[in-house]
């Protein structure tokens, strides 16, 4: 599947005016702080009105603003798992994951949520989890329930904002290798915004996009920016492998 | 030699329970009253009291009134409270000044302002009698007298509560298939849950306590518009016993709330494991933002 996300947005004093395009392999967003990486992935999960642009997953139009069409969040069949992961505080991990299926016309009885839920979660390796509060989760446990929470309603795509930021090294390493797994196995598109080049090259030589200044940079394969850096933060960024 | 190092460690620990010895006046001044309050009278007084003609109806006003009045609070409050907490642009700055003034501006000035809105006289009197309604000197006029006076310890407390809110856990709700109202009920209301209760255990006790607002917009008809602050007001003239009683009642009844407004957020956010707002209750609503 074909996408594609062009977008001009205006926050404050802060411009964005991005261009991304993808198919069935993760795109990774790189970008100093305040390159507009967050703001991008809100407004293609549709909690963010941009001013101008059009987002197409295949042949669906979530947004296009000459046509003035904008879908809803809940009708974008997005996934998204903002930094530090936005579990619910107040739900055990089992209402958490089976959260999706409780909303909106796709709705199912209490018992049958559960069952899905607890599928997803041994599938995760965390079904031990399921009668815990979001507080008392690790850093590597919270990122996998955020990532069944997200996967269940089978997302088109599926939006990760700095999954691996808040945890640990050694927590980090071994579950890196674990989402560029389920990445792969999924095969469908995924924006994953990172800081960190060893998240990049985890997940083989996916296409990178460079944002500063909420505009695109550089964009080509991860071996191609490594090569030919054309700003210093992609040197940089690159350079600290 | 020993008495110098006792000497010293005496003048130490003098030092040292300074800030405790200078905290006693002000505990004294909010203790001494309530102390003598419930040493004033014995219990065949205060059945004495009960018994009063003015004390059962004053009583079951201000129970009835203020729980119309709080719900009125909560269902017309809320969205307020949520409109000012997710719209932070110039507009919603104005709105927040317009909810704090009723806390500034004494119960007596809103008494005055409500005849001049509603009165015989007022903006809408003559609307109001032309459809054969008349607000000032009801029961009508007692609940809107608590509600403006006490509403904006709750609209306050909620808006704080909502804006705590992590926007991201909005957005994920929504990503996942819900509506804005589901979104809110099931993730915003939860988690602002312990803001929104100690808020409307706070407006509560302040519509509980109205007098002013209600004396000049409702009146003090016993059975109608009396209720218990006015009553015990109007008891002092004539049988102290019953005032006393009164104030005895109300005494328990403030003290039944200091429960939601102390206690159960701490135990909601214990349930939780924690993490997320501690024990405390946002108070920030007092004094306006």
């Amino acid at each position: 599947m074909q996408w594609s996300v062009e977008v001009e947005a205006r926050a404050g004093g802060f411009q964005l005016d991005v261009r991304i395009e993808g198919d069935r392999t993760p795109v990774v967003v790189i970008g100093p702080n305040g390159s507009g990486k967050t703001t991008l992935l809100r407004i293609i999960a549709g909690a963010y009105r941009p001013r101008a642009g059009r987002i197409r997953f295949g042949d669906r139009t979530l947004f296009d603003s000459a046509a003035g069409l904008d879908l809803a969040p809940e009708e974008r069949r997005v996934g998204y798992v903002p930094q530090g992961y936005g579990l619910f505080p107040h739900l055990p991990v089992i209402d958490n994951v089976a959260f999706g299926l409780a909303g909106g016309p796709r709705r199912v009885p209490v018992a049958e949520r559960r069952g899905t839920a607890a599928e997803i979660l041994a599938e995760m390796e965390c079904g031990h989890l399921a009668g815990r509060y979001p507080a008392t989760l690790s850093g590597g446990e919270k990122q996998r329930v955020a990532l069944a929470r997200a996967l269940l309603p089978a997302p088109e795509m599926l939006l990760l904002d700095e999954p691996l930021a808040a945890m640990d090294v050694a927590a980090r390493r071994g579950l890196r290798a674990w989402l560029a797994r389920r990445l792969a196995r999924r095969g469908a598109p995924a924006i994953v915004v990172t800081h960190d080049v060893r998240d990049v090259h985890a997940l083989g030589s996916p296409v990178v996009v460079a944002l500063e200044g909420g505009a695109v940079v550089q964009s080509g394969p991860a071996a191609a920016l490594a090569a030919r850096p054309e700003t210093d933060f992609v040197a940089e960024f690159f350079g600290a492998a | 030699m020993e008495d110098a190092d006792r000497a010293v460690k005496r003048r130490r620990s003098l030092a040292e329970r300074a800030p405790f010895l200078a905290a006693i006046p002000m505990l004294a001044i909010l203790a001494v009253p309530l102390i003598a309050l419930a040493g004033a009278s014995s219990p065949g007084d205060i059945a004495a009291g009960a018994r009063h003609p003015l004390f059962a109806p004053a009583l079951w006003l201000s129970t009835r009134t203020t729980l119309v009045s709080l719900a009125a609070m909560v269902v017309l409050g809320t969205p307020l409270a949520w409109w000012m907490a997710s719209r932070p642009g110039r507009g919603s700055r104005v709105v927040e000044i317009l909810v704090d003034l009723p806390i500034v501006v004494p119960p007596a000035v809103m008494g005055i302002a409500l005849l001049e809105a509603f009165g015989r006289n007022g903006l809408f009197g003559p609307a109001l009698s032309a459809l054969g309604l008349q607000i000032p000197f009801t029961t009508t006029a007692v609940v809107a007298a608590q509600v403006v006076v006490s509403a904006p310890f709750y609209i306050q407390a909620a808006a704080a509560a909502f804006r705590r809110v992590d926007e991201d856990l909005l957005i994920v709700a929504r990503t996942l298939g819900h509506s804005p109202a589901s979104a809110f009920f099931r993730v915003a209301v939860p988690l602002a849950l312990p803001g929104m209760v100690a808020g409307a255990a706070l407006a509560w006790a302040r519509a509980l306590g109205e007098f002013g607002a209600t004396l000049l917009f409702a009146g003090n008809f016993t059975g109608s518009t009396q209720t218990m602050p006015l009553a015990i007001y109007t008891a002092l003239e004539s049988d102290a016993r019953v005032a006393v009683a009164l104030a005895l009642v109300l005494v328990a009844a403030s003290a039944l709330l200091l429960v939601p407004l102390r206690a159960v957020p701490a135990l909601i956010a214990r349930r939780f494991g924690g993490g997320r707002g501690g024990g405390r209750p946002p108070l920030q609503g007092f004094a306006g933002s």
